[in-house]
């Protein structure tokens, strides 16, 4: 009998959205181990508790509010000693990243990272990474021991995992102070000139542009479209646009009326920003990029004759 | 301050990629390989660090194809040592790199580990943090705009829409660096063949990885897809989807 144990991720005082995705895995992969489904809530508040009713128990372990990295898997690891789950899920996020892989090594439990699907089969654990950028899914066998899975964003809807309700509570003890590493503030994005979370098109150029000087290029076609230009964290990180255009991951999430993927690959971490816009053209070179699987159209081609082709049209 | 630096071969994603007979990895005598582009920032940014304020940087390989061209272009870009770590394989899981680094940071000794956030096929977990693990170090992932000042660390951890913290760590830690502070520099070829007639390369053998955990590879397989998207012919093609959704 085996229990799947969730560590609930919140960031900025709210449960993330991976915690509801990773309640609907977990779940499904619950009836397969045949155990239930452990919410871990570690500097969490009775408010996020309320709203862990998918889980059929929430350990509640106390820390500071904001996440510690070394507070967090000293606490997380803590409850995995004294309960041994089968299968402890993080998410294959900035904070779930850290604590999975410290839990995996320091307690010699196997690991599969970014999985779009976990599951049961014989008493061993099954999961599905996506990997190589999304143009990979490799299986793994977990076995039938303990092992740590992180979960990839946008695999399932959070909407089934959403249940307001506290579930029973069990105290989780309190997670031992890190010593060496300190949290010193939370940063909050910086508001750009434009919010592209709220445009009804928008332009987004990738790596495949080459250099600063040819965004213009998007520019153009984004006056004219009376759309917004946004872009790919290599963009971003490059200098060549604000942090405040960057769609994914680690940027922002958009849902415009239509998306237009100048040069961007599509990888996972992009996809995760903008798959839920209603309309998605891709521009790529290349005919495999992973763009074209969430793209409604797609055109195989140079961006840059197919811009001009484009602003000779319009 | 000592940095190391591992630096990882990782397939060139734009290439198809090609499964191997066994059907369970890539096949990567015939994959186009190339630095991990993450690595790459975590290499520049310990250069950027040394320019800054002081310090040394020693990138690590694992033995394999291609190994000498990777180290040589990081001393072309101005790493102060190059460490080839012989009897690893290049290709083994992230456990298994972890525990062969620690080894070897624990002999070439270190203030810090900079690794690229990711890997392409980061199968079973990351390697920053596993070797954090390994070497009883703190280890955060996912961060940037890292600032030394004696003994510490501050540094930025990034979570989702461009929200931030802000940590402080006592050294020796293993930072997964997401983006350096500049655009990595390019080293130029010619640079690099100079550095191959007068630079060298140490050799470090590998100690034993010893125990990991193992999770066995089933297989490996493109993703089924959906539907895809409906392919255009031209630019025209475009238009006339965005007069049908009312754009122009
Ligand atoms: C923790 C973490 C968080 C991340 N967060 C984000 C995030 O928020 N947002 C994000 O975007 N990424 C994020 N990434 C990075 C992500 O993994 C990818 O590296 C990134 O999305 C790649 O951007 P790209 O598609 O522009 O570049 P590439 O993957 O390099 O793709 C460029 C594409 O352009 C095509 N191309 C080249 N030339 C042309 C041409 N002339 N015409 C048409 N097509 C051309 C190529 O075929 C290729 O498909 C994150 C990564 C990590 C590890």
């Amino acid at each position: 009998m085996g229990d799947v144990y969730v560590v609930a991720e919140h960031l900025n005082g709210e449960l993330a959205e991976m915690t509801f995705e990773m309640l609907v895995h977990a779940r499904g992969l619950a009836g397969g181990v045949g155990g239930s489904v452990t919410a871990v809530l570690i500097g969490g508040t009775d408010a996020m508790a309320a709203k862990l009713g998918a889980a059929d128990k929430v350990i509640r372990v106390a820390a500071e509010a904001d996440y510690n990295p070394d507070t967090y898997a000293a606490g997380l690891k803590a409850v995995v000693d004294a309960k041994k789950p089968q299968v402890v899920m993080a998410g294959n996020t900035s904070q779930g990243m850290d604590l999975a892989n410290a839990l995996s090594a320091r307690n010699n439990m196997p690991m599969a990272a970014a999985c779009l699907k976990v599951s049961a089969a014989g008493g061993n654990v099954h999961a599905v990474s996506q990997l190589y950028g999304g143009k990979m899914n490799v299986t793994s066998n977990l076995g039938s021991g303990p092992c740590v899975v992180t979960v990839a964003a946008g695999a399932v809807s959070a909407d089934g995992g959403r249940k307001d309700g506290a579930p029973a509570s069990e105290d989780g003890g309190k997670a031992p102070a890190a010593t060496k590493l300190r949290f010193k503030k939370l940063i909050q994005p910086e508001k750009g000139d434009v919010d592209i979370t709220t445009q009804d098109v928008l332009v987004a150029v990738g790596r495949g542009i080459g250099k600063k000087e040819d965004i213009e290029v998007a520019v153009e076609l984004a006056d004219k479209l009376k759309a917004a230009v946004a872009a790919s964290r290599p963009i971003i990180d490059a200098g060549w646009m604000p942090k405040s255009r960057q769609v994914g991951k680690s940027g922002l999430k958009v849902k415009p009326k239509v998306y237009l993927a100048l040069g961007i690959s599509g990888a996972p971490e992009h996809l995760e920003g903008m798959k839920n816009s209603a309309t998605i053209i891709a521009v790529n070179t290349d005919k495999n990029a992973p763009i074209f699987d969430v793209a409604h159209y797609g055109l195989v081609g140079d961006l840059f004759d197919v811009v001009e082709e484009m602003m000779d049209e319009l | 301050m000592k940095i190391v630096v591992p630096l990882n071969q990782v397939p060139d994603l734009v290439e198809d990629l090609e499964i191997a007979d066994s059907g369970k990895e890539l096949d990567f005598e015939v994959l186009k390989m190339k630095l991990n582009e993450f690595d790459d920032h975590a290499l520049e940014e310990a250069l950027q660090i040394k320019e800054s304020s002081g310090g040394e940087v020693t990138a690590v390989a694992v033995d394999g194809p291609e190994v000498d061209k990777v180290l040589f272009t990081a001393l072309a870009k101005g790493a102060d040592k190059a460490v080839k770590i012989t009897g690893a394989n290049p290709h083994a899981d992230n456990h298994t790199q972890a525990r062969v680094l620690a080894g070897a940071v624990g002999q070439l000794g270190a203030d810090l580990v900079l690794v690229g956030v990711q890997s392409a096929g980061d199968r079973d977990g990351q390697l920053g943090p596993l070797l954090a693990a390994y070497l009883n170090w703190p280890g955060v992932c996912v961060v940037s705009g890292l600032k030394p000042e004696g003994g510490k660390l501050t540094f930025h951890k990034e979570y989702a829409g461009g929200l931030m913290a802000e940590f402080e760590v006592d050294l020796p830690a293993v930072m997964g660096v997401q983006a350096a502070r500049a655009t990595p520099r390019y080293a130029p070829v010619s640079k690099v063949r100079q550095v191959q007639t007068t630079a060298k390369i140490e050799s470090l053998a590998a100690a034993a990885a010893g125990d990991v955990p193992a999770a066995s590879v089933e297989k490996m397989e493109p993703p089924v897809k959906g539907a895809g998207a409906k392919m255009l012919k031209s630019a025209a093609d475009i238009i006339q989807v965005l007069k049908e959704k009312g754009v122009v």
